[in-house]
């Protein structure tokens, strides 16, 4: 049965249930809670996707005030990808969380980790649904503030400067965000996307819209750790709790990245946009330059955490690369790879997660030789590892094609060249991993460990197989991708 | 006196520099943080200016046709100020705690101390 009030149960849920965890108290409560509520939204993103898949894009009027006026939920096919995206990492890192943080936090503050991944969680969801672009803004700050809060129950004191930097790094993103949605508002008079759409052609040619994109776009760049504004991002992951690491890896920067797509596509209509305001030249350099810069401080990292979190900006590029070309196949590829990279990078993060679980370190030369004492999870990490390289038969493999086909049909050969190179990059710094954990001989504190508890391997495995499935067979996912980019870009006048 | 054309825009430009500054510029924390938070005031001007008409009222029925002041820009301001003061509790906080971990709230005595092998 389908409820025709799930877009907003799928955000309420989990919304209510936070303050509830807080009453009560309890960490093992609080769990159950939180595993119920991941895995309903889970279900619940599922059958919108398959009602949207079923019967076009699914509006909802917030409080029953009809959409000019009251805050509209607008699910189309890009949300409800997003959407399962972000509730499948949620539900899955929840289980992995149980005997992660019972080692990584202190006991009388569990509750409170779970209680800020529920708020963190709803403002993820929040943002995938809603069609206001005021309301993104609440959910976006939503998600940020508990993300800070999550990020400095870190064991290690730096944590707390991260969340720190985070913080107002994060702020900072989400004020110019504010003041490019004041500018066009002043212009149109509007705050619902679809009536901005229909609006802002009309006044393109004002300097005002151009400063609001460009107030917009810089501001969910901060959020998307996009190369220069990456400063916070490698900090952040690297003292997390290691289940943090997982859940934000996979799905914070990634939602910012839904954001800009949201709003360069949707909201001022994509490619007619960037004649008066060439924005995609521009995040095509930077998102380049991410894809370049941040693997190569990856190859010289010795923390695996911190390793992993270069990478993610550099992952990140691939995004921004797809979404600046502006054809239907590198949009395809941009939205493709948010849900292949929060796949490939939580299954990695999971992976050394466990390694810290049983070993106390994630820099290299302590846990050398740990694949041989942890078969699962240095298979694991292998699996991953490959995703990231963007070997054939990885899902990694199917991100790489769109991208080659969108840039290789603008003719733009560089972009080709600069997306292989990023690969061959990435095949470096996994290969120090993956070295470390094979070929030399076990640590001192490797001795005697045991595989990690099976809760913490079972979404472990199943995201493994995630990326083995849907790297074998990537017509499912790109299929959705590219139909939702074909409805992106269509949309526009 | 008649003020200059924008006059408020003006205002917000320059408070938004100064916040902005202080947040760039300034090694303490807690001062960076008060920083931010004139930079998002700035924002709240702005969006308080821009629904302002001139010898516009408060949006309450009245007999004639009285100008309404546009109040939507009011109330979303009412949620960032929200917000706003969540951040600013949540960044005290955060001090509070570097200082009990690291005994100073000054940036570059914090990044010495954060110097070791990671």
């Amino acid at each position: 049965m389908i409820t025709p009030h799930l877009p907003v149960l799928e955000v309420a849920l989990p919304l209510v249930s936070a303050p509830i965890c807080l009453i009560l108290r309890s960490a093992n409560v609080a769990w159950w809670v939180a595993v119920a509520m991941t895995w309903a939204a889970f279900a619940g993103a599922l059958m919108l996707l398959a009602q949207v898949l079923d019967a076009g894009p699914i509006t909802y009027a917030l409080g029953g005030w009809a959409a000019p006026w009251g805050i509209e939920y607008r699910i189309d096919l890009l949300s409800a990808f997003v959407l399962v995206t972000v509730t499948s990492i949620g539900s899955l890192a929840i289980l992995f969380a149980r005997a992660s943080v019972a080692r990584e936090i202190p006991a009388d503050r569990i509750y409170l980790f779970y209680v800020m991944y529920l708020l963190s969680f709803t403002g993820l969801l929040g943002i995938a649904v809603t069609g206001d672009a005021f309301n993104l803004f609440v959910f976006l700050e939503i998600t940020s503030l508990s993300a800070y809060v999550l990020i400095s129950l870190g064991s290690d004191r730096r944590a707390l400067t991260a969340a720190f930097r985070y913080l107002i790094m994060g702020t900072i993103g989400a004020t110019f965000y504010i003041i490019g949605v004041g500018m066009m508002y002043m212009m149109t008079g509007t705050l619902n996307m679809a009536d901005l759409a229909a609006r802002l052609p009309g006044v393109l040619h004002l300097r005002t819209v151009d400063m609001a994109l460009a107030f917009i776009t810089v501001g969910l760049s901060l959020k998307l750790a996009v190369f220069p504004l990456h400063f916070w991002l490698p900090n952040a992951y690297t003292h997390a709790p290691s289940a943090v690491s997982v859940f934000l890896a996979a799905t914070s920067t990634k939602i910012a990245a839904y954001a800009l797509i949201r709003i360069i596509y949707t909201v001022f209509g994509g490619p007619a946009v960037f004649a008066p305001m060439p924005i995609d030249e521009m995040l095509l350099g930077f998102g380049m330059l991410s894809m370049i810069a941040a693997s190569l401080v990856a190859i010289f990292q010795d923390n695996m955490k911190r390793l992993l979190a270069y990478s993610s900006i550099s992952q990140i590029g691939y995004m921004v690369v797809g979404l600046s070309l502006g054809n239907v196949e590198g949009l395809a590829g941009s939205i493709v790879h948010i849900f292949n990279h929060a796949m490939m990078k939580a299954l990695l993060f999971m992976a050394v997660g466990c390694v810290f679980y049983r070993v106390g370190s994630v820099r290299l030369a302590d846990v050398a030789g740990f694949a041989r004492r942890m078969p699962i999870t240095g298979a694991a990490l292998l699996v991953g590892g490959f995703s990231l390289i963007g070997t054939p038969l990885s899902i990694g493999f199917v991100t790489k094609w769109f991208l080659l086909e969108g840039a290789l049909e603008k003719g733009w050969w560089p972009v080709a060249a600069v997306v292989i190179l990023s690969g061959l990059l990435a095949l470096v710094y996994v290969w120090r991993i993956v070295e470390a954990a094979y070929f030399r001989a076990p640590a001192p504190a490797v001795e005697g460990i045991r595989e990690a508890p099976a809760i913490m391997l079972a979404p472990m495995l199943i995201l493994a197989v995630v990326n083995i499935f849907f790297g074998v067979d990537g017509t499912l996912i790109g299929d959705l991708a590219t139909a939702a980019a074909q409805a992106l870009i269509g949309s526009g006048p | 006196m008649a003020l200059p054309d924008l006059f408020n825009y003006w205002l917000v430009v320059i408070l938004m520099m100064i916040g902005f500054y202080v947040v760039i510029a300034q090694g303490n924390l807690v001062k960076k943080l008060f920083g931010l938070n004139i930079f998002q005031v700035a924002v709240f001007v702005f969006y308080i200016s821009m629904g302002k008409i001139e010898g516009g009222t408060a949006p309450i029925l009245l007999e004639g046709e009285p100008v309404y002041t546009n109040p939507l820009p009011s109330v979303l301001i009412l949620t960032a100020i929200v917000v706003g003061i969540a951040t600013l509790a949540l960044g005290l906080a955060l001090a509070v705690r570097i200082r009990a971990a690291f005994g100073t709230m000054e940036e570059d005595e914090i990044e010495a101390a954060e110097v070791d092998p990671s």
